[in-house]
């Protein structure tokens, strides 16, 4: 890990991923999306709409991913003062409230035609909504400061903070009774979902993570060249 | 202890001579549940249903009010940097702060808070539960309040980020707070409610001191 917090090493790295990193998203999202579109079965139960799974599901997932992702990093960013660690953190945040966003609204279109209704104050719910504030107050504070360096670092004890809601968000269908269905993947005892279902599901959580990886590559290379920019400026100004 | 003790008589002395937090606090908390009777209509039982919640989350909103204010001064003054060269830990002083906080705005509300029941309507069986969630809740509130004031410290619009940051971790408070008097309300036990109030404020006690010196120290660096 340390060895890539130098940032020309980084450079020349995510120079080699970033290709790979994009046909993998490409390929895997028209893979995953064909066999989550016409090759699964219809649910027995919900009929058609059981497909919005193939997007809300992933989502979530990744909502939780790149939060966790962003809370080591920033812990990284705080403990060894690694510079990529706080632009990891900072190119991560607007990706994962994103992702939280699409989670948050497939559901609500999901939950129409199955619950009757777009939203419930469910315990499931209400912690992913905290969850979406969460990423958006981070974003506002990083903003906030004149000195982008005291910015990501308040930036990174708020990450640091919110991090109790990540296990409360995976355990919140197991702890309350509520109306969003409990876990079926991953669970004690494997799977209780189909394979016909669970194979588009994964490899639909594996597109969407490719995305991830694709679009923070990206965002951190914009970064550190802005950085470049900035400093060159600095220099040229007082020259 | 001596030095920790001074830091909050310190506190709450100049709280008291420029004197106006507490009672804009408990004024604003008052004005906040007033105005629902007009806004929900005057009948009795709708009052009476949303009793709780109302008083809770205008106790969460009068907290908030004064938080901007928990370090700006000391900031803006240079005594906080002071504060962190003497022998008392980073941690004692904010949780000296976050102590004189809630003795000047979060005592002052749950003192208030019967009588407001009382205009909204609500049985009275509800007043010693009512009462012993803002006892166990409004620390907890001051307590993580304290990081989102020291994370905001020298930020361009503190006041309105600070809400922002603080008011989605107020939720599992307000949730438990509120659910407290309403199981007691309606003949459940508020045992549960009041076990997991009081587990957040375990859980704060601790770590929102340090998590807010560890805010501090990046803000003075």
């Amino acid at each position: 890990m340390h060895r890539f917090a130098n940032p020309a090493r980084f450079l020349r790295f995510s120079a080699v991923l970033l290709p790979w990193a994009a046909g993998a998203t490409v390929i895997l999202t028209i893979v995953g999306l064909y066999l989550a579109l016409f090759a699964s079965p219809a649910d027995y139960q919900q009929g058609e709409t059981v497909r919005i799974m193939y997007i809300h599901v992933p989502a979530a997932w990744m909502a939780l991913f790149v939060y966790t992702n962003m809370a080591l990093a920033a812990a990284v960013g705080l403990v060894w003062k690694h510079p990529l660690a706080d632009l990891f953190t900072k190119a991560a945040a607007p990706i994962g409230a994103g992702f939280t966003a699409v989670c948050l609204i497939t559901g609500s279109l999901w939950g129409e035609p199955m619950w009757g209704t777009w939203w419930v104050w469910d315990a499931r719910l209400t912690s992913v909504l905290i969850l979406f504030f969460l990423y958006l107050g981070y974003m506002a504070l990083v903003n906030a400061f004149d000195d982008p360096t005291r910015g990501s670092k308040a930036g990174a004890i708020l990450v640091l903070v919110g991090v109790v809601n990540v296990p409360i968000i995976k355990f919140s269908v197991d702890w309350w009774n509520t109306l969003h269905q409990p876990a079926s993947v991953v669970k004690m005892g494997g799977p209780s979902i189909d394979p016909s279902m669970l194979w588009p599901l994964l490899i639909m959580g594996l597109a969407f993570t490719c995305y991830f990886i694709t679009v923070v590559l990206v965002r951190l290379r914009a970064e550190i060249a802005a950085r470049k920019v900035q400093m060159l400026r600095l220099t040229m100004a007082q020259g | 202890m001596n030095r920790f003790l001074r830091l909050v008589s310190r506190d709450l002395r100049l709280a008291f001579r420029q004197g106006s937090d507490a009672t804009v606090a408990v004024m604003f908390f008052v004005l906040c549940v007033v105005l629902f009777p007009f806004g929900v209509g005057p009948e009795m039982n709708i009052l009476a249903r949303i009793a709780a919640g109302v008083i809770w989350v205008a106790a969460l909103l009068a907290s908030l009010l004064s938080l901007e204010r928990l370090f700006q001064n000391d900031y803006e003054d240079g005594s906080l940097e002071l504060l962190t060269l003497t022998s008392l830990p980073l941690e004692a002083v904010v949780f000296a702060k976050v102590l004189a906080h809630w003795l000047v705005t979060g005592l002052p509300l749950i003192v208030a808070a019967p009588l407001l029941a009382l205009l909204l309507n609500m049985d009275p069986a509800g007043f010693p539960v009512l009462i012993l969630t803002l006892l166990i809740g409004t620390p907890t509130l001051s307590l993580i309040g304290a990081i989102g004031a020291a994370l905001t410290l020298g930020a361009r619009r503190g006041g309105v980020l600070l809400s922002l940051l603080i008011l989605p971790l107020y939720i599992p408070v307000l949730i438990f707070g509120a659910g407290a008097i309403d199981a007691s309300l309606s003949g459940f036990t508020a045992r549960p409610h009041l076990l997991l109030l009081g587990g957040l404020l375990v859980a704060a006690l601790p770590l929102a001191p340090w998590a807010g010196a560890a805010a501090l120290r990046q803000a003075l660096e």
